[in-house]
């Protein structure tokens, strides 16, 4: 598991994402957060573990943890079809402007997230959100679910393979079912 | 207009009233106007006439900026790190130095198309003569160049008359360059004002060259039946030696057509080109066959299929030459701007270069002349052709399998692949004999190389891709119609009220290069959808020859299926990149033809007629370079969206209104004065569409405009909300913010739409006559 960006061009300077040695860290921060909010992109349909699409893993881990997803691109009809409701659908440079205005009062109006979680968007189109919260947002915190290191997040999982990204994801889920 | 120099020089004369000695007199220029529209408030604007135009967009659509590089590295205080609010040594900061950027790549991209217009009207001039007339479109068109008119206020009637033109764009594109150098502007709105103006600017640069070589070379015309011309690997005549031209400037092939058709071999030699110069080659010789989009370089040169390539200018693969060279194909350099460190042979003898070029004494040769560059190219073609007997560097199939073996899965392919494509999958399945995954990687791969350069085994994967599609490659046969140029005067006097009334649903500009996320399929697929819903599909550059590489059902090519005048279900192909300043022009026309809005110089007021009441979207869904950067910024000043494909996302930022913010849909009405809000139309600026699916509802939302009459905004709602259902699985969310009386609501959809606006509160307003300027009110509130 490398901590090196997975675009090999996608570097950073000085501010570097943290690596999330194992999916319980990445519970832990998920639980501590008041307003956490979870953007899911079209590779969600496009990315599969063990036969099971990316998709499938967003909707447990989102019942199991109840955090907010926010559907890009056309994949709200996707959650749709599979029984669950996104809280919202929008494009993917709508939201990242919204979640770097400190005055964005989140999707219920009641405030501005404090955890956003991205995963699925096309590799390069989430490596540059990330940066742009990097940069216009720098007291949010940032992480991916993805198994591709995102150097601009703030917190992000290693390069790993399929099947230790379906493990984290059934770690995540199973700690917000009650698992110890 | 007409000018001339003046010069008088008197040394001795005795008058009445007595005696001149060394009188001088000198004028730069006479002019001669005929054009009797009054002049508007901004002709030749500065750096800074249009900025409050300028800033009224950028306050309703506020730039989002992701930056894609941490530093400034411009100047020897650096590296300077920008992250989260730090300041450089410059006192720069990263939302400035963000902007800094984009404005640079718009100046490059506006640079570029004038330099090349330049380039042609020198040429052009010299051949013709500078008081050779402009025709872009015959009695059909009397506004010839409706963006220099805009700009700069003059109508041109001959080249000489463009040469002025082409002067002052020179001089903005200086100015602005000027303004990216360390310790200039502080501001990042003031960079995005710029970077609108040098946009702006290449608008008027390319219209130079287009008119220009329209007008001398005898291009179609404004005309909607513009021939068919042969696109595709799989029309060139492989029997026949092959001269493949790459880039954007004419004039070389030129060279090369007329020596073949004056030596009478035009028919036993193939010209045919990549890029926009394959666009110009089959606007001036029908018989040229159009390779496809610069992407396809590596696989064309790699299949041994040219035996000579030429060189002119701009998205050339600069390792081009060692391509060549590796199949034996000679190269010949014919653009002051791209000389590939050959030797000049301008002033030597076409014997002694062809002589060179044919024993393989030099492989290749810079030759700036193209004439010269005509009779070289064609008699060594002839001579090379059966020598390299189509030699290419493509492995057998056999041999795909042995060399796919020697992959380690690394995965380093895949990590430089733009498209992150699942290339060690491809390779595995390979090494055992499947090529099924590198034959669908060959229909996406946009052929830039790079998983070559990263492998540590040094495998040619794109070689093994190439072989792996060769089959579809040599079945590669479709057509485009050729680039038509301008709109005419009668098509806007035609589709101008259905247009600004709404009825005709939009424009789709669909212009720019080939980076495309999932292949040139999804560029067919956006102009089909839209063409059958009886929007206008312009069409120009490497898209224009993507939507023609696919058939229907009935084996026809959009261009076939689709008639191409500029009316409801027209697919038009306006021709190569600087042909895109004619749908600018056209957007333009409709001001002026049909609204009767004096367009001398009246900038400002033409760009809020257009942002307001024209349902024009542009689509760069592969663009990736400076150029369609600057064209981009061409269309944002003029008030039309643009949407970019999911890697414009790399253009570092977006220009987004926010929807849920009424005070960002304030309009005057014209008429009143009153303030009214008229909704998020059109909704952003420049947006990036991740996928087709949200493209194609993103396009039919961005139509959407203040001024679209109750029957124009129900059709254009109806689009809205059958795309999203269709692509999306949803209904619109945001579809009370579209309606302002019930009559709005498509007549089908009473139903659905009552519940909507009952959720939310929906109030009946009123349809104004919309203005952002002030100046425009005919009667202010006090």
């Amino acid at each position: 598991m490398s901590c090196e960006p997975w675009q090999c061009g996608e570097i950073a300077s000085t501010k570097k994402a943290n690596p999330i040695t194992k999916p319980e860290i990445a519970v832990a921060m998920i639980k501590r957060a008041q307003r956490p909010l979870l953007i899911v992109g079209s590779n969600a349909t496009e990315r599969y573990m063990e036969g099971k699409q990316l998709i499938e893993y967003v909707i447990e881990f989102a019942n199991a943890s109840k955090v907010p997803v926010v559907a890009t691109a056309h994949m709200v009809g996707e959650f749709i079809k599979r029984g669950y409701q996104p809280a919202a659908f929008m494009n993917a440079m709508e939201i990242g402007q919204r979640v770097v205005d400190p005055e964005w009062m989140g999707l219920d109006g009641k405030g501005h997230p404090d955890l956003v979680l991205l995963v699925g968007l096309p590799y390069y189109v989430e490596s540059l959100m990330l940066s742009g919260m990097k940069h216009f947002a720098p007291d949010l915190k940032t992480m991916t679910l993805d198994n591709l290191f995102h150097v601009h997040a703030a917190w992000s999982f290693p390069n790993a393979s399929l099947e230790e990204w379906a493990a984290n994801f059934k770690v995540m889920t199973e700690k917000f079912n009650g698992g110890n | 207009m007409t000018s001339k120099n003046v010069h008088v020089k008197i040394d001795e004369m005795k008058t009445n009233s007595g005696l001149i000695k060394n009188f001088e007199l000198s004028i730069g220029k006479v002019m001669n106007d005929n054009y009797d529209e009054p002049m508007g408030p901004t002709p030749m604007p500065s750096l800074t006439a249009l900025r409050d135009w300028d800033m009224k967009l950028l306050t309703k659509y506020k730039p989002f900026y992701m930056p894609d590089c941490d530093l400034c590295c411009l100047c020897t205080f650096g590296k300077c790190d920008l992250t989260a609010g730090k300041r450089g040594a410059c006192g720069l900061d990263i939302a400035t130095q963000s902007s800094r950027i984009v404005m640079l790549a718009c100046a490059i991209g506006a640079a570029c198309h004038t330099a090349h217009s330049r380039h042609l009207l020198h040429s052009l001039i010299e051949k013709y003569g500078r008081r050779y007339p402009l025709d872009v479109g015959g009695l059909n068109i009397k506004v010839e160049a409706p963006v220099s008119r805009l700009v700069t206020g003059i109508k041109p009637e001959t080249l000489g008359d463009l040469d002025d033109i082409l002067t002052y764009t020179e001089e903005q594109i200086t100015q602005v360059l000027a303004v990216g150098h360390t310790g200039q502007e502080g501001n990042n709105l003031d960079f995005e004002s710029k970077a609108m103006h040098v946009g702006m600017i290449d608008h008027v640069g390319m219209e130079v060259g287009d008119i220009a070589q329209i007008s001398a070379l005898g291009f179609p015309k404004a005309d909607p039946e513009a021939p068919l011309v042969k696109l595709g690997i799989a029309s060139v005549d492989r029997t026949k030696p092959v001269i493949m031209a790459i880039g954007h400037n004419v004039m070389p092939s030129v060279g090369i057509i007329d020596y073949a058709k004056d030596k009478k071999v035009d028919d036993k030699i193939e010209v045919v080109g990549l890029c926009c110069t394959a666009h110009d080659m089959t606007r001036y010789y029908n018989r040229a066959r159009i390779v496809g989009p610069i992407s396809w370089e590596l696989r064309f040169v790699r299949a041994g299929l040219a035996d000579v390539v030429v060189l002119d200018e701009q998205c050339i693969r600069t390792d081009i030459f060692d391509e060549a060279s590796k199949v034996d194909a000679p190269v010949i350099a014919a653009s002051e701007k791209n000389c590939m460190g050959f030797k000049n042979r301008t002033n030597d003898s076409a014997d002694e270069i062809v002589s060179d070029l044919v024993s393989g004494k030099v492989k290749g040769v810079l030759i700036l002349d193209p004439e010269k560059v005509g009779e070289v190219a064609v008699r060594v073609a002839q001579q090379v052709a059966p020598i390299r007997k189509r030699k290419n560097v493509l492995p057998s199939i056999e041999e795909v399998t042995q060399i796919a073996k020697t992959c380690t899965q690394c995965s380093k392919c895949q990590r430089n692949c733009p498209q992150d494509y699942a290339i060690p999958a491809a390779m595995k399945a390979a090494a055992q004999g499947d090529l099924t995954l590198l034959t669908d990687l060959y229909e996406t791969c946009i052929g830039c190389g790079r998983c070559e350069e990263a492998c540590p085994q040094k495998i040619m994967i794109h070689s093994l891709i190439i072989k792996a599609g060769e089959k579809s490659m040599l079945c590669e046969d479709n057509l485009c119609r050729s680039g038509r140029g301008a709109v005419s005067d009668v098509e806007i006097r035609n589709v101008g009220s259905p247009i600004v009334l709404g009825e005709i649903p939009g424009i789709v500009a669909i212009v720019g290069c080939s980076n495309y996320p999932k292949g040139g399929k999804d560029v067919y697929d956006i102009a089909r959808e839209f063409a059958s819903r009886r929007y206008i599909v312009a069409l120009s550059g490497c898209s224009a020859m993507s939507a023609g590489s696919y058939r229907n059902s009935e084996g026809k090519t959009l261009y076939e299926e689709f008639p191409g005048g500029f009316e409801a279900g027209g697919v038009l192909n306006v021709g190569s990149c600087v042909a895109n300043s004619h749908i600018a022009g056209a957007a333009i026309k409709v001001a002026n033809i049909f609204a009767k809005r004096s367009l001398r110089g009246n900038y400002e007021e033409i760009a809020d007629y257009i942002h307001n009441r024209l349902g024009a979207v542009g689509l760069a869904w592969g663009a990736y370079s400076q150029k369609a950067a600057s064209i981009g910024a061409g269309f944002w000043r003029l008030g039309v969206p643009v949407l970019v494909g999911p890697h414009g996302v790399k253009y570092r930022r977006m220009l987004l209104g926010r929807k849920e913010d009424p005070s960002n849909w304030e309009v005057f009405d014209a008429r009143t004065g009153d303030k009214v809000n008229v909704g998020p139309a059109p909704e952003h600026l420049f947006n990036m569409a991740e996928t087709k699916e949200e493209c194609m509802v993103a396009i039919a939302k961005l139509c959407i405009r203040p001024n679209d009459t109750w029957k124009g905004r129900s059709i254009k709602l109806s689009h809205y909300v059958d795309l999203s259902k269709r692509y999306l699985g949803v209904m619109p969310n945001d579809l009370h913010l579209y309606v302002r009386t019930m009559a709005d609501v498509p007549m089908t959809m009473k139903e659905e739409f009552a519940k909507i606006l009952a959720d939310n509160n929906w109030k009946e307003t009123i349809i104004p006559d919309p203005t952002l300027l002030p100046r425009m009110v005919r009667k202010m509130k006090e």
